[in-house]
């Protein structure tokens, strides 16, 4: 019964099964015929989609650094419910990511370089550490919610113990290779087109990525609730309206932080002039701004909108595409007047990159159903053995199956 | 005071004969990429190139910075200066992440596209040869001494001395003094740089500083943030623990 029902056809699995095997071919092509036969990176473009997404997917992962931090290094306990979803967002991210990066590497056999060979004054070369350390301590912060679904409690206070500095740490690291992505670029000033290049790119990539970190999460508390229970959203998830109400007011503040410091960064280094240029970097820059940053700032300003559910849903999407945007252009964009080469990704590039999206929302999709990524607040604490036992031989089914 | 070697390369006395063109493909064992070597571009099998432009020609190959923005982006440290004043690479380290083809200002490095395992590509200024004690061959190969070779300082010398003699001859500056902090290959043209296809307007300060006055405040980021989220936590905790304490004393 169980197993017929994990085989029954539904459009969604028999698309992400469509769309791994492609993606495992254009893999495999990409590995034995290399780089140049398989994307359309070129001496002019050296990076291209796979290091975009590699800024985007960071970006929206950033709910878990701030969510940890409010929740267990500010105290503020109500949004405890958030913790978890953030946390295995940020994961799964980091794991595409890093793919990616693996993916992207002209020798991925030397993939192992920089742990031995260092040249601390590389933004690179931090961003890598970062990323190692950061995934390490969300793996600590998501190992728990494993742990207790297998009943092993004894590591599990172990990890109680050292929680908070891991928080910290996680906070402490996130903040410098969030940042540092932005830093990549400080060394490219005649190549960045000046829309976007400033002194001041990390502090702009850092205040983007909590606004729509955020956001990220609101957009999924909304897509969880809906395949919860169809007619209200929130009974079975702890996610309630108020909280995501509140997410949704930092995600103003920060947006509205992000704009001023770009308007600072305009009128001091004298770049108001290219606003009015008209070319294509100018028409992406305004799509930016204004899909990403004025129509959210518009609408979150106020009260009624921040509190419904159907406004708050469009704009979370709102941000994000703004985020997506944003990196795009900073990463493609505006390099191309610079490079003279009009870059579009290959089949392969796109193809790899769509695997392991997909492979990141199957696995997210089936830590939640079988893991207590959403905690019902009554229920969580006496949950009671019998319906738990119930579950993990139901997961282990799923496992064996 | 700039130490190594470098080259000074004058196009005014380049009569675009391609010998560098031919020399350097054979010391480097370069296959052949175009019939026409002036139609040629920099690739992984060409490392430099003469170009024509009306009735000047000009030569175009890494500019062996003095404080190269390749170097300082390499995680692994793959790209170095070399004391002999070249700017080298070492396959045997390089990762492929290509940070230095897109921090060269001159977009020097090119790629191996075509291999499953590619190397970074370019002008070593034959550090090798260098070391073995013979000369670049370009150098040896230039009929017109239009390219020269040897130490920096006097090299600059030299071009001075030319601008100074023949003023008219002369577009009024050293192309590579100045530029990202002052190359190891200077040119010297009786045209603006642009209209030879030089890349205008490379900052004058060395590339690596525009990243280094972020990562510097990194030190103090991590120790302020650190002291600030640990301030935070306990407060916090101290307050919430204020305000239950008062919830039960009420009750009572
Ligand atoms: S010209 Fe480019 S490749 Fe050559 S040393 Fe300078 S930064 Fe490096
Ligand atoms: S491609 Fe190689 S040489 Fe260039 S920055 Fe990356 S690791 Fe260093």
């Amino acid at each position: 019964m169980k197993l017929m029902e994990i085989l029954k056809p539904t459009f969604w699995k028999v698309f992400s099964v469509l769309v791994v095997i492609v993606g495992l071919v254009s893999t495999f092509l990409r590995f034995s015929q290399g780089l140049g036969a398989t994307t359309n990176l070129h001496d002019q473009v050296p990076w291209g989609l796979w290091i975009g997404f590699d800024f985007i997917g960071v970006g929206l992962a950033a709910a878990g650094f701030t969510i940890a931090a409010t929740v267990h290094v500010f105290n503020i306990h109500k949004y405890e419910a958030f913790v978890r979803p953030a946390i295995l967002t940020a994961f799964l991210s980091y794991s595409v990511v890093v793919c990616l990066l693996i993916v992207d590497l002209g020798r991925p056999d030397h993939f192992w370089h920089p742990l031995v060979m260092w040249n601390i004054h590389s933004v690179m070369f931090e961003i890598t550490w970062c990323l190692i350390c950061y995934t390490t301590v969300l793996l600590l912060e998501f190992a728990p919610v494993v742990l207790e679904k297998f009943n092993l409690h004894k590591p599990i206070k172990y990890l109680k113990m050292i929680s908070i500095p891991v928080v910290i740490l996680g906070v402490l690291f996130s903040t410098l290779h969030q940042s540092s992505f932005g830093s990549l670029y400080l060394i490219v000033p005649g190549k960045l087109h000046p829309l976007w290049y400033s002194s001041l790119l990390p502090v702009h990539f850092y205040i983007s990525c909590i606004a729509s970190g955020l956001a990220m999460i609101i957009f999924e508390s909304f897509i969880i609730a809906r395949a919860f229970s169809k007619e209200d959203g929130f009974n079975n998830t702890g996610l309630k309206m108020n909280l995501l109400t509140g997410a949704s007011y930092v995600v103003l503040i920060a947006l509205i932080g992000g704009f001023l410091l770009k308007a600072y960064d305009f009128i001091a280094n004298g770049k108001l002039g290219y606003l009015f240029v008209a070319s294509t970097e100018t028409y992406l820059f305004y799509l930016e701004i204004i899909l990403g940053t004025f129509i959210p700032i518009a609408l979150l300003s106020q009260k009624k909108f921040r509190e419904d559910k159907k406004w708050l849903y469009l704009i979370s999407i709102a941000v994000i595409c703004g985020l997506i945007l944003n990196r795009l252009n900073v990463s493609i964009t505006g390099l191309v007047a610079s490079s003279g080469i009009n870059y579009f990704p290959s089949f392969d590039e796109i193809s790899i990159t769509m695997m392991l999206v997909v492979l990141a929302i199957s696995a997210f999709r089936f830590i939640a159903k079988y893991f207590t990524v959403f905690i019902d607040e009554e229920s969580h604490s006496e949950r009671n053995e019998h319906t738990e036992k119930a579950e993990i031989v139901n997961a282990r089914e799923v496992l064996n199956s | 005071m700039r130490k190594g070697n470098g080259i000074l390369f004058d196009v005014t006395l380049c009569v675009g004969c391609g010998s560098c063109y031919e020399a350097c493909k054979e010391a480097n064992n370069l296959p052949e990429t175009n019939k026409d070597f002036l139609k040629d571009h920099l690739s992984d099998n060409t490392f430099t190139v003469v170009e024509q432009y009306g009735d000047l020609f000009t030569r175009k190959n890494c500019m062996h910075c003095d404080d190269p923005a390749c170097a300082s982006v390499c995680l692994v440290g793959a790209i170095k200066k070399s004391e002999t004043g070249a700017v080298i690479y070492d396959a045997e380290k390089c990762i492929g992440c290509r940070y230095c083809m897109q921090a060269c200002p001159y977009k020097m490095p090119r790629y191996e596209w075509g291999k499953a395992l590619p190397s970074i590509r370019k002008c070593s200024l034959c550090d090798t040869r260098v070391k073995e004690g013979k000369l670049p061959a370009c150098y040896e190969a230039c009929p017109t001494e239009a390219t020269l070779y040897g130490n920096l300082e006097e090299l600059i010398v030299i071009a001075k001395k030319r601008m100074k003699e023949n003023p008219d001859q002369y577009f009024d500056k050293i192309y590579g003094l100045e530029e990202a902090g002052g190359t190891h290959v200077l040119v010297l043209s009786p045209v603006p740089f642009e209209q030879l296809g030089f890349v205008p307007n490379v900052p004058k300060e060395a590339m690596p500083e525009f990243t280094m006055r972020a990562m510097e405040k990194i030190p103090s980021v991590v120790s302020i943030g650190g002291v600030f989220l640990g301030g935070m936590y306990w407060l916090t905790k101290r307050k919430n623990e204020l305000a239950k304490e008062k919830n039960t004393n009420n009750g009572n």
